[in-house]
């Protein structure tokens, strides 16, 4: 197994998942055999290849910082799960 | 012949010419739907009333003599990843299930502009992640050639839509085949252009250095006519290319002497079925007669473009997904005792088991150790598929192979190896990771029957080349006129 269980808590654990065990079971055998078929990369030489995240020459894309118009507060707030007093409410973080 | 028969550009025709109403068009595409959507389920949400009311206010400007635009009256599908506005958006997950979008994507905005009229959201994998529409959580989209097989993926629900004639053109995305793969497996046309060619805003981020937005239509001119309405460059997308206006209709031009067509013959080997290969030197031989020049090219990295993929696009996820916490908008659970348990329990009942799977991959090539073997190994690869591309361009104008190694399979065939479905994107995700303009062209049918994809690929911005070919080969072939039965089979 390239991918141990151990590993697959801790990614779960990062990813902020919760896994049963019969799932941490099938997820450790699946992503071991993505893993095993991705390490073929590991066979080419890339030795001074420069990385590419991102297929256009387009860096750095600025505007400048003027005020609109946006969204309405009201509309925004229609597709949040909880909200009171014109805000999203969340359970308490700070005692 | 019905309306709903006709293609998009016969109908906005018809509609401008006054030879029908545009409530005439509507009634007839929602009584084929009432009549083919109980089989096949192509979409999640149908906006009848919108639609119907659209379609009034269009009629009245027609009428008035105003110009009503090119797509004016036509009824037309969107995947359900791309944003309505006050017309729910769900990337068919239960983490999206009440979320309405409060704003147009700008594909959405320049249909609209344009004249279109949307009639429903289609469905497609959750979070567009799958080849087979499977992973939705709301129901199966079923291929209207054989309703005991898929559409393909991610895009199923608009190739279906549009085979079976429920829209006249639907927009779908395409990530690593998403438009591709089910308009080969529906046998429809569908168009990825070039990535930054078309605006990603108000599409909801999957990968997003390989996501881009297309169309699927029934001919290749419909194609081009959608691409002339949904491309150009948007401020609301950093990504989106700044390039002139181009007039996609003037290549469709039925002639290709003098092009040279690159056969990738390293690439083409194996895991092709006996009917793909026989459909692919078929589709050679149309366009050898028709004129063109066939050169055979080397694409010696091609093949490591999946390992590439599964890990950019897996890490691209990851980071995309962190958005889905419970918080400002989509599923939140009911039971929680603190923030982070709000977290936890909302993403892990929001999401579906592909979706966890790429979340976790991705979080695993990109964590503490792997980031150098995996991650930035696979962006070094991608270099060298770039560079591949370039180097083979320099010897064809445009690169045909097939769209899948496969006809569309049966629900569940890949059930047991997420792997194993995975690589059925062989011949569309090479594209993707070099952000190159990819067609599937309808090319024949396997000896079940099923649908057969030609795909051709051209340099990046250069949809001209790729739309000449494509609509040559549509032309020299006959495949779009046989009509789905939509019908149970084997």
């Amino acid at each position: 197994m390239s991918v141990s269980k151990e590993d697959v808590k801790h990614i779960a654990k990062l990813s902020k998942l919760n896994l049963t065990q019969e799932e941490l079971e099938k997820y450790t055998n699946e992503l071991s055999s993505i893993v095993d078929f991705a390490n073929e990369l590991s066979n080419i030489n890339v030795e001074g290849i420069k990385p590419t995240a991102h297929i256009l020459d387009i860096k750095n894309v600025f505007r400048k910082d003027e005020v609109q118009p946006s969204y309405d507060r009201e509309e925004i707030l229609k597709n949040a799960p909880s909200k009171d007093a014109g805000c999203v409410s969340v359970p308490k973080v700070v005692e | 012949m019905s309306l709903y028969d006709l293609t998009l550009s016969e109908v906005a025709g018809k509609i401008r010419n006054k030879e029908v109403t545009i409530k005439e068009v509507l009634d007839d595409i929602y009584s084929r739907i009432e009549d083919v959507e109980p089989k096949v389920d192509a979409y999640i949400t149908l906006t009848k009333d919108l639609a119907y009311k659209r379609a009034e206010e269009l009629q009245e400007k027609l009428n008035n003599g105003e110009d009503i635009g090119v797509l004016g009256g036509v009824p037309i599908a969107i995947k359900d990843n791309i944003c309505t506005n006050g017309v729910k958006t769900t990337c068919a997950s239960k983490m999206l299930e009440n979320f309405t979008p409060i704003y147009d994507a700008t594909v959405v905005k320049k249909l609209e502009e344009a004249g279109a009229i949307i009639v429903g959201k289609t469905n497609m994998d959750e979070f567009a992640m799958g080849s087979s529409t499977e992973t939705s959580y709301f129901k199966k989209t079923k291929n209207p050639w054989n309703l005991n097989r898929v559409p393909g993926g991610s895009s199923g629900g608009s190739a279906a839509a549009v085979s079976s004639d429920m829209a006249f053109a639907a927009l779908g995305s395409d990530t690593g085949g998403s438009i591709r793969q089910p308009a080969s497996y529906c046998s429809v046309v569908g168009l990825k252009p070039t990535y930054g060619l078309i605006s990603r805003f108000g599409l909801i981020a999957f990968a997003s250095s390989l996501d881009q937005i297309g169309p699927f239509t029934k001919t290749v001119e419909d194609a081009a006519v959608m691409l002339n309405v949904i491309s150009g460059h948007d401020k609301l997308d950093t990504t989106s290319a700044d390039i002139e206006k181009v007039d996609y209709t003037k290549s469709l031009v039925n002639d290709v002497k003098g092009k040279v067509i690159g056969i990738p013959t390293d690439f083409i080997t194996e895991g092709i079925s006996e009917d793909v290969k026989q459909a692919y030197d078929n589709a050679i031989d149309t366009l050898k007669e028709a004129g063109a020049k066939i050169e055979e090219i080397k694409l010696e990295y091609a093949k490591y473009s999946l390992a590439t993929y599964y890990i950019i696009a897996t890490a691209e996820a990851s980071s995309n997904l962190g958005r889905y916490d419970g918080i400002r908008y989509g599923y939140r659970a009911k039971d929680f005792n603190d923030l982070d348990e709000l977290y936890v329990k909302s993403r892990t009942e929001g999401f579906g088991d592909e979706v966890k799977r790429r979340i976790m991959l991705g979080t695993y090539v990109l964590s503490s150790g792997y980031y150098d073997a995996y991650y930035k190994r696979a962006q070094q690869v991608r270099t060298l598929i770039v560079e591949n591309f370039k180097k083979a361009f320099e010897k064809c104008d445009v690169i045909m192979i097939p769209t899948a190694p496969n006809t569309s399979f049966k629900f569940g065939a890949h059930n047991a190896s997420p792997l194993e479905m995975y690589l059925e994107d062989i011949y569309t995700v090479p594209v993707n990771i070099a952000g190159l303009p990819g067609i599937s062209v309808p090319g024949g049918f396997g000896k079940n029957g099923m649908p057969i994809g030609i795909q051709f690929i051209a340099k990046a911005f250069d949809e001209q080349n790729l739309l000449q070919v494509a609509y040559t080969f549509e032309k020299n072939t006959s495949y779009i006129d046989k009509k789905p039965a939509i019908e149970e089979g084997k």
